[in-house]
């Protein structure tokens, strides 16, 4: 990869992730809350998804024919359920240890999925289209939401779509999704999210402005830690997805 | 709601096993046969393969009876297998509680539970075994599951290089899955294979079985005597028969069991009683050794527990059979929605839900019939005039009484979706 100026990749956080990649996968390791997390957006986006399309949600695989880009892939949580939903999936990640990671696993798991170590503005430089782009706890690290969102709105195709989930910038986030989650629970490692590059929905909309693609789908996810798990909810100032279209 | 899947074409019984599957079972009794019949329905595209290390005849020479709730009635109806099983079911309408004396004349009734869960809906009834077995398998050759008897798991290994385990079957068979489910009993050998340890003690007792023909009609009435040995249950059966669990001491039982029969039937006639008229015994009864096993994990990674496999209980409230539906039900339904969201079936976080579902419930119902048998099996004085003023004051209170009329027919708590009668 070149290290051209109009990358949107921070440094930083790709080292960082790299060091922790061989332990994606482990449902009891450092990647836990994630895994924990996983079913809840899994759902929204196979729901959003099959209702969207019209696609039958008895079938086993709903997903066939839709190509679908998984942006900030990390060891592949999203990709492998989306190709076992059917889905033709090209996974990126800028660090090429979880790209390799993500390959290793899904060799193992019998899954055919394009992995490649890429970003979003190389991919949309490429002429990349997709029916579904999924940004998912992907904006809070890189270094210009701007310029990376306004890359992932122009490979949506006519009627595609687009998730972004991501972390609010609130003093309530800044409580709940950094100082309990990094300090007092110790889900996720100490510097995992900053409070600065974190994202406010309105932000998000003014993003793609004039790309075409607008947000017409809000939701929170509320963590119950008397049930210990993860639900939708109304409240987005925490962790929250939202969705948006490209008219046809 | 998603449809039901429409049947594959039925597989041979003999089949020959395959290499790979997705889902092993091990263990062909109703649990396991709920199991994989609940996942094939909902999840039509994963292949299930059952085996059980007893020849195919063993299940056909089942005498036994069980008394199913109402909500496991409303499971074998989703799974179309009750429409099968219908003919052969006795309801029960009524359940006579006492506590007495063996020699006692007249036993005092403390609790009649006469209750209907909808109108119309006995909360419980006694269908064979056999024959729920029967409808189950039918339902497994249409859903394409292949079922393999006289093969048994020898040994398991899982292998992270594919994302599955290696099960050993038999001698040379060696077969991939991504999840292994051992339905195997109370005995289980694969918990003592995946190292997973239990909790046990043994109540000195033995449950005697036995199917009883009478003179006249029960009416559909069931009783439950408290014996100082034990509890003495009487359960309707279809035609003028009953069926009967008989505690005794382990060692009475065995005496009972292997002694003559004219001193066999002078101890039942005593317990059982003449009002249904002249009694006689119709199947040879076998003694069945009481505890209680508790699992320590149901789960570990691609490897679950469910049924007595995972908890065995005092047959004192009739749970054992119900607690064995609801794991059937809750493991399908975590199998079948991990499946839909692409999920790795087997992962641990997936089966660990499984766990966190099932567990309080079973210890809680496993300290319950200890706590009931440790109260009942006696003929110590004070205890049984405090178990008297129990019993008294539950059948006052209506609000208890329903409670208990709902624990019975199994279904407080949060419920399994196919327990509800609704679909996964």
């Amino acid at each position: 990869m070149s290290a051209d100026n109009t990358t949107t990749i921070d440094q930083d956080d790709v080292d960082r992730f790299s060091a922790m990649a061989a332990e994606w996968w482990d449902p009891a390791g450092k990647f836990k809350p994630l895994h924990k997390f996983n079913p809840v957006r899994l759902r929204y986006i196979r729901e959003t998804v099959t209702e969207h399309f019209e696609l039958d949600a008895s079938q086993d695989k709903p997903f066939s024919g839709l190509r679908i880009l998984d942006i900030g892939c990390g060891g592949g949580l999203l990709c492998e359920p989306m190709a076992r939903m059917g889905a033709d999936v090209v996974g990126a990640d800028a660090s090429e240890k979880n790209i390799e990671i993500a390959k290793i696993h899904a060799k193992q798991s019998e899954l055919t999925i394009d992995y490649r170590a890429t970003t979003s503005e190389n991919l949309d430089a490429q002429g990349e289209q997709f029916d579904v782009i999924l940004n998912m706890e992907v904006v809070e690290h890189v270094s210009d939401v701007d310029l990376f969102l306004k890359s992932c709105a122009h490979m949506v195709k006519p009627g595609g779509l687009i998730f972004i989930a991501t972390i609010n910038r609130t003093t309530k986030a800044r409580a709940l999704a950094i100082f309990m989650a990094e300090n007092v629970l110790r889900w996720l490692p100490k510097g995992t999210h900053q409070y600065e590059k974190l994202v406010k929905p309105s932000e998000i909309d003014a993003a793609l402005e004039g790309t075409g693609v607008s947000v017409f789908k809000r939701s929170g996810v509320f963590y119950n830690p008397l049930t210990d798990d993860w639900n939708l909810s109304k409240d987005m100032d925490v962790n929250y997805m939202v969705v948006a279209k490209r008219e046809s | 709601m998603a449809k039901a899947a429409t049947p594959k074409k039925p597989a041979k019984r003999k089949a020959a096993l395959p290499q790979k599957t997705d889902i092993l079972i091990a263990g062909a009794g109703y649990v396991g046969l709920l199991t994989a019949v609940s996942i094939a329905r909902s999840a039509p595209s994963l292949n299930i393969v059952v085996v059980d290390a007893a020849p195919d005849n063993v299940w056909q020479n089942d005498g036994r009876a069980s008394a199913v709730a109402a909500a496991a009635v409303r499971m074998l109806d989703q799974l179309d297998c009750w429409q099968d099983i219908l003919p052969h079911a006795q309801p029960i309408n009524e359940m006579v509680v006492t506590d007495s004396r063996t020699n006692d004349p007249v036993r005092p009734v403390f609790l009649t539970f006469e209750g209907s869960i909808d109108e119309g809906e006995p909360f419980a009834r006694m269908i064979p075994n056999v024959e729920m077995i029967r409808a189950l398998r039918k339902r497994c050759d249409e859903y394409g599951v292949t079922i393999v008897q006289g093969v048994g798991v020898t040994g398991f290994e899982n292998n992270e290089e594919s994302q599955s385990v290696d099960i050993q079957l038999g001698d040379e068979h060696t077969l991939r899955a991504k999840l292994l489910i051992a339905c195997d009993g109370v005995n289980s050998r694969l918990r003592d294979m995946a190292g997973i340890k239990t909790v046990h003690w043994d109540y000195g007792q033995a449950g005697i079985v036995a199917t009883i023909a009478h003179e006249r009609s029960h009416e559909g009435r069931a009783e439950e005597h408290f014996l100082p040995a034990g509890p003495f249950a009487i359960l309707p059966l279809t035609d003028n028969r009953s069926s009967i669990v008989w505690t005794e001491s382990t060692e009475k039982a065995q005496r009972l069991i292997n002694g003559d029969e004219f001193t066999f039937d002078i101890e039942l006639e005593q317990r059982f009683g003449l009002k249904l008229g002249d009694i006689k015994v119709e199947t040879k009864p076998r003694a069945y050794p009481l505890g209680l096993t508790l699992a320590r994990d149901f789960v570990k990674p691609r490897f679950a527990l469910a049924g007595d496999a995972a908890h065995g209980i005092h047959p004192i409230a009739g749970q054992g059979l119900n607690l064995g539906f609801k794991d059937a039900a809750a493991l399908a339904e975590k199998v079948v929605e991990a499946h839909r969201l692409g999920l790795d079936i087997g992962a641990l976080n997936v089966l660990e839900e499984y766990q966190r579902w099932r567990r309080f419930d079973t210890v809680q119902m496993g300290v319950t019939t200890d706590i009931l048998n440790r109260l009942f099996s006696n003929d110590i004085a004070p205890l049984r005039a405090l178990r008297s003023f129990g019993l008294g004051v539950v059948d006052r209170l209506p609000k208890l009484k329903d409670f208990f009329i709902n624990q019975a027919s199994g279904i407080s708590g949060k419920t399994p979706r196919l327990l509800r009668g609704e679909q996964i």
